[in-house]
This record gives structure tokens, C-alpha cells and sequence, in this order.
């Protein structure tokens, strides 16, 4: 085996290869980022949500972020309901205390998590929801409980701003 | 020229024997024979195809962006401008691009003029030549209206306008290309669509064009046909690979100047007022690329007569392979020829000057003698030059004017030497 000796060319070639892999790579970015969400999307990106008009027992729904959002109130029976689940029953183990920040008010994306369909309050096997597309059954926690769906459904960041007042995203 | 290819691959064996795809591609653009003389004028057909497939990527992520309604469309090439993630970038590379693609296509053209490249056999690649620039102005003037700016607005109602110059039909044909009264929302809709579609008519175009020049083969400076199986050829690639890329990217530098140092100078700032139809600007000009063709129009005091000639300003340039009379082709071998050349060339930039110049008293006069000779320097000058220019002798072959004289006279002597690499 000979010693192979590193010529010019080769550094030429090297250094010419990477300027134009960096610079393919530079040009290509803006075509491709050009799809994320630009400045006027993200501007919308956080909603302030006013929880006094909701009574126990009622949800409203929001849009955040083109999606719907669940607030409800729960019940003192649906609080104790979501507590008192066995975590091994779960097929997404997850306590009803990870989900809130205050037992009172569940806040989640009402996206199924299964194919993306809103499921129906108040409805299913479990008292909760219940998604019409597939049958995914989530109980009083947003939790799924039976059918095709993997995955409880999503609690979006949010912060409590005072006692009456939230902020999503 | 292509059929020696032979796919080294397994895989692309079985595709070319199906569908001699590779075969074509190759031929075309690997060993396809090219003369050996070629300068930096004839570096413009590569930079044209990057400007048209620049114009084509950059235009396809805009129209993701842009909304086509009188009512949003100012505001989503703001939208464009100020959110969208390097939406200043995409769209500055979109309108400078346009006028880099007309800067080049202009040398391009000059660059046949000069060296006859239009002439026998190649009259069918100079009139598609002709045909994409025809597109190529159409898209353009699409294009600048899409902003919905005041410049915009105005441009597209004058341009529009034209149309009822013609006799009998010209408000009915107004009225249909407007959809309406007056330029509004459903004249923004058809020019978007229409802005879309055109340039890959273009893309068509130039695929014919190029088809139709590696028939004859390219012309040269020399302006004579290539001796074949000499040693006047050389493959396209490497040797026109490299100086097209080099080419290419001295060209990529000034319009990455343009992009980030200036990218509003070859536009007009009154674009970025919101069209209004209640007010035209003070002073109303096209686009730069445009202004000869606009002092033409502007030099004639009858309506139908200005838009009749403007169009034969164009239109004339596809007869002239039968125009111009002379045998010879380049310019260099034609002492008269070139003189009148440069003197048309500086009479398209005079009208270009008149065309941004407000059309009154001297600059009306001048403008009237120079669109004269625009028309004298085809009907007349091209016809007679071919009867009454002594040319100069042509050399033998492309490798004979390479030599240098001492060459030239060592092989007149009968020494060793030949047309190719000389050691002293």
C-alpha cells in the first residue's frame, strides 16, 4: 500500500464540496421555513380565557390556536370520580392531580387522540367524553378508557393569571 | 449524438433500455460537441435557465402566501413582507429576479444580433427566442400588477386600456379582459392564474429552443460553421459546464447585490401605496425593462397607431433572419454592420432614457426620431447592408484566428507546427 499524499486538488476539492453543501443548505432554508408558522400566527399563539360565567357542571369550549379547547368545571361527584380511578385501570396511567392545577377546572385540547375528531361531552362509558368518529371512551379527566385512541387527551399550557382568569399557551 | 450512452448502473441499464431518458440528458449535455471559441456572451443561455427556474421556485412559495382579491392583496404581500419567515427574502429574489431575467435576456439578444446567431440555419431557434420573450413580457406585467399597488393598478389599467384601440371591438374586448367596468378583483384573479401558468409555457419554450439549437449546433464568435470531426469542437461538458458556472456566479453576486444592498431600486416607490381608483400617480412609468417599448408607444400621437407600433417593434424582431440580407454573420467580418449596430443599441437605450422622462417638447421630438430609426435600422439598413458591405475575408476555420500571427506565419512556412498546443 502506498503512502496516499494529500494534494491540491484534494483540498480543492474538499473545501469546494463543503462551501457548496453549506451553501445549497443556506439557500434551501428560507424555502423551507417559509411553511412554518410565520409572526402573525405565532402573535395568536396565547388566549386569556374569563372563567366567571362558568358554572359547575357547565364547559365551554374555546379556540386556541385554530383548535378547540375544553374548560369545565367539574363537579364535586366528577372530581371524586377522576380521583378515585386505579391507575393500573388506565391504559395512559396518569392521576387526575397530574392534569389540573386546580381540581376544579379541567383544561384540555378537545382533539381526539386517535384521528383528530372533537369527542362529546358528557357522554360514553365513562362519563366523560366520547369521540363519535371511532368510539375512543375518556372518562371525567379526559383520560382514555376504551377504544382506539392512545393517549389522554392533551392538557395545553396554561396559567392561572388571578382566580378568574387564565391564560392558554 | 446521444445513442453511445451507456448507464454504468444496473438500475439505470433496465430504466434507459425502457425509457432512453438518460440517454437524452447525456447527450445533450455531456459530450454534446461545442465550439471551441466561445466568449462570456454565450454564457447567457445558462444564466437564463437559472433566472427562469429562480422566477418558477421563489413564485411557487410566494403564491402560498399571497391572496389574489383587490380587498387583501396589498396586504398579504405586506403580510409576505413583514411575517411570513423570510418572506422579504423569497419575495426581493421574485422582483429582482424579474429584472435580472430581462438584464440577461437583453444581453442575450444583443449577443445574437451581434454575431448573427439568428441567421440560416438558425431562424427557428431566434423566432421561439422571440416567442419567450413575448411570454416573458406578458408574465412580468402580470406580475408587477399582483402587489395591488398604486404603480400596480394604474400600469394594468393603461396596459389594458390598449385593447380598445382596436377598431369596432375594442370596448367589448376591454370590458372581457376586465371581467367588468373598470380593473378590479376578477382582473387581479385571472392575472394571478394567468402569471402562474406562463412561465412554464416558458419552461416549454426553452426546452424547443434548446432542442432547436443542438440541431445546427451553437454558432461562435467567428460567425462559420464548425468543420465536423475537427478539432473546432470540444464537449459541452467540462470545459462549458465550468465557464457556464463560473458565469453564473459572477451573475448570482450582483443579484445577491441587489437583493440585500438595493432591492428597491429597479422598482418605483409609489407601488407601495395601496391602489386607489380614485387617483393616478403624478407620473406613471413601467418597469425599466419596458420603458423602450413605452417611449414607442408614447412617441405616436394616435391611440391605435402607438399600440400598433409598439407591437411591431417586437414582432419585427421574428422577421428578421429574412431582414437582414447579408451572408456573413458575425459582426466582426462586417465593419459597416457593426457601426450600425452599436448605433442601434445606443438607440434602444435613448428610448429606454424617453421612456422614463416625461413625454412633452424635446424629449417628444427625440423620441419621435429614435422609434424612426428603431424601425429604419430593420426595414432599411438590415436589407441594403447585405448588398452594399464589403466584408471582411472569413478565416478557414475556428482554429485558424486562435493562431497568432508568428503561429500563422510558421505554418504558412511549412514548420512543425499545428492548430494545437505550442511549446517554445
Amino acid at each position: 500500500m502506498g503512502e496516499k499524499k494529500v494534494t491540491r486538488r484534494n483540498f480543492l476539492y474538499i473545501t469546494t464540496g463543503a462551501f457548496s453543501a453549506a451553501g445549497a443548505g443556506a439557500v434551501a432554508w428560507p424555502f423551507i421555513t417559509q411553511m412554518n408558522p410565520d409572526a402573525s400566527v405565532k402573535a395568536l399563539a396565547s388566549t386569556e380565557v374569563d372563567l366567571r360565567p362558568i358554572v359547575p357542571g357547565q364547559s365551554i369550549t374555546i379556540l386556541w390556536r385554530g383548535k378547540p379547547v375544553f374548560i369545565r368545571r367539574r363537579t364535586k361527584e366528577e372530581i371524586t370520580e377522576a380521583q378515585k380511578v386505579a391507575i393500573t385501570d388506565l391504559p395512559d396511567p396518569e392521576d387526575d392531580t397530574e392534569r389540573v392545577q386546580n381540581p376544579e377546572w379541567l383544561v384540555m385540547v378537545g382533539v381526539c387522540t386517535h384521528l383528530g375528531c372533537i369527542p362529546l361531552g358528557q357522554k360514553g362509558d365513562y362519563n366523560g367524553w366520547y369521540c363519535p368518529c371511532h368510539g375512543s371512551h375518556y372518562d371525567t379527566s379526559g383520560r382514555i378508557r376504551k377504544g382506539p385512541a392512545p393517549t389522554n387527551l392533551e392538557i395545553p399550557e396554561y396559567v392561572f393569571l388571578n382566580d378568574n382568569t387564565i391564560k392558554i399557551g | 449524438m446521444s445513442s453511445d450512452y451507456k448507464p454504468s448502473s444496473a438500475v439505470g441499464k433496465w430504466f434507459n433500455d425502457r425509457l432512453p431518458l438518460l440517454d437524452l440528458i447525456y447527450g445533450h449535455m455531456l459530450p454534446y460537441p461545442t465550439p471551441k471559441n466561445l466568449n462570456y456572451w454565450w454564457t447567457f443561455g445558462g444564466i437564463l435557465t437559472f433566472c427562469l427556474l429562480t422566477q418558477i421556485v421563489t413564485g411557487l412559495v410566494l403564491a402560498m402566501h399571497y391572496v389574489a382579491d383587490a380587498d387583501l392583496a396589498f396586504q398579504s404581500v405586506e403580510h409576505i413582507m413583514r411575517d411570513v419567515n423570510y418572506g422579504w427574502l423569497l419575495r426581493y429574489i421574485h422582483a429582482n429576479g424579474a429584472s435580472l431575467f430581462f438584464m440577461a435576456v437583453y444581453i442575450h439578444m444583443a449577443r445574437s444580433l451581434f454575431y448573427g446567431s439568428y441567421k440560416e440555419p438558425r431562424e427557428l431557434i431566434w423566432i421561439i427566442g422571440v416567442f419567450i420573450f413575448l411570454l416573458m413580457i406578458a408574465t412580468a406585467f402580470m406580475g408587477y400588477v399582483l402587489p395591488w399597488g398604486q404603480m400596480s393598478f394604474w400600469g394594468a389599467t393603461v396596459i389594458t386600456n390598449l385593447f380598445s384601440a382596436i377598431p369596432f371591438f375594442g370596448d367589448a374586448i376591454t370590458t372581457w379582459l376586465w371581467g367588468g367596468y373598470s380593473v378590479d378583483s376578477p382582473l387581479l384573479t385571472r392575472f394571478f392564474t394567468l402569471h402562474y401558468l406562463m412561465p412554464f409555457l416558458i419552461f416549454a419554450l426553452v426546452v424547443l429552443h434548446v432542442w432547436a439549437l443542438h440541431v445546427p449546433g451553437n454558432n461562435n464568435p467567428e460567425g462559420i460553421d464548425v468543420v465536423k470531426g475537427s478539432q473546432d469542437t470540444v464537449p459541452f461538458h467540462p470545459h462549458y459546464v465550468i465557464k457556464d458556472a463560473f458565469a453564473l456566479m459572477v451573475f448570482m453576486i450582483i443579484f445577491a447585490g441587489f437583493v440585500f444592498f438595493v432591492p428597491n431600486i429597479l422598482g418605483h416607490s409609489d407601488n407601495y401605496i395601496p391602489a386607489n381608483p380614485l387617483q393616478t400617480p403624478e407620473h406613471i412609468v413601467p418597469e425599466w425593462y419596458f420603458l423602450p417599448f413605452y417611449a414607442i408607444l408614447r412617441s405616436v400621437p394616435d391611440k391605435l397607431g402607438g399600440v400598433i407600433l409598439m407591437v411591431s417593434a417586437i414582432a419585427i424582431l421574428a422577421f428578421l433572419p429574412w431582414l437582414d440580407t447579408s451572408k456573413v454573420r458575425s459582426a466582426k467580418y462586417r465593419p459597416l454592420y457593426k457601426q450600425f449596430y452599436w448605433l442601434f443599441i445606443a438607440d434602444v437605450i435613448l428610448l429606454g432614457y424617453l421612456g422614463s422622462q416625461v413625454s412633452s417638447g424635446i424629449y417628444l421630438i427625440v423620441g419621435r426620431i429614435a422609434t424612426a430609426y428603431y424601425f429604419m435600422h430593420f426595414i432599411i439598413v438590415m436589407p441594403l447592408l447585405g448588398f452594399f458591405e464589403k466584408t471582411k475575408p472569413l478565416p478557414k476555420s475556428i482554429s485558424e484566428p486562435v493562431l497568432t500571427k508568428e503561429e500563422q506565419k510558421q505554418k504558412e512556412n511549412g514548420s512543425a507546427v499545428t492548430g494545437d498546443f505550442v511549446y517554445k
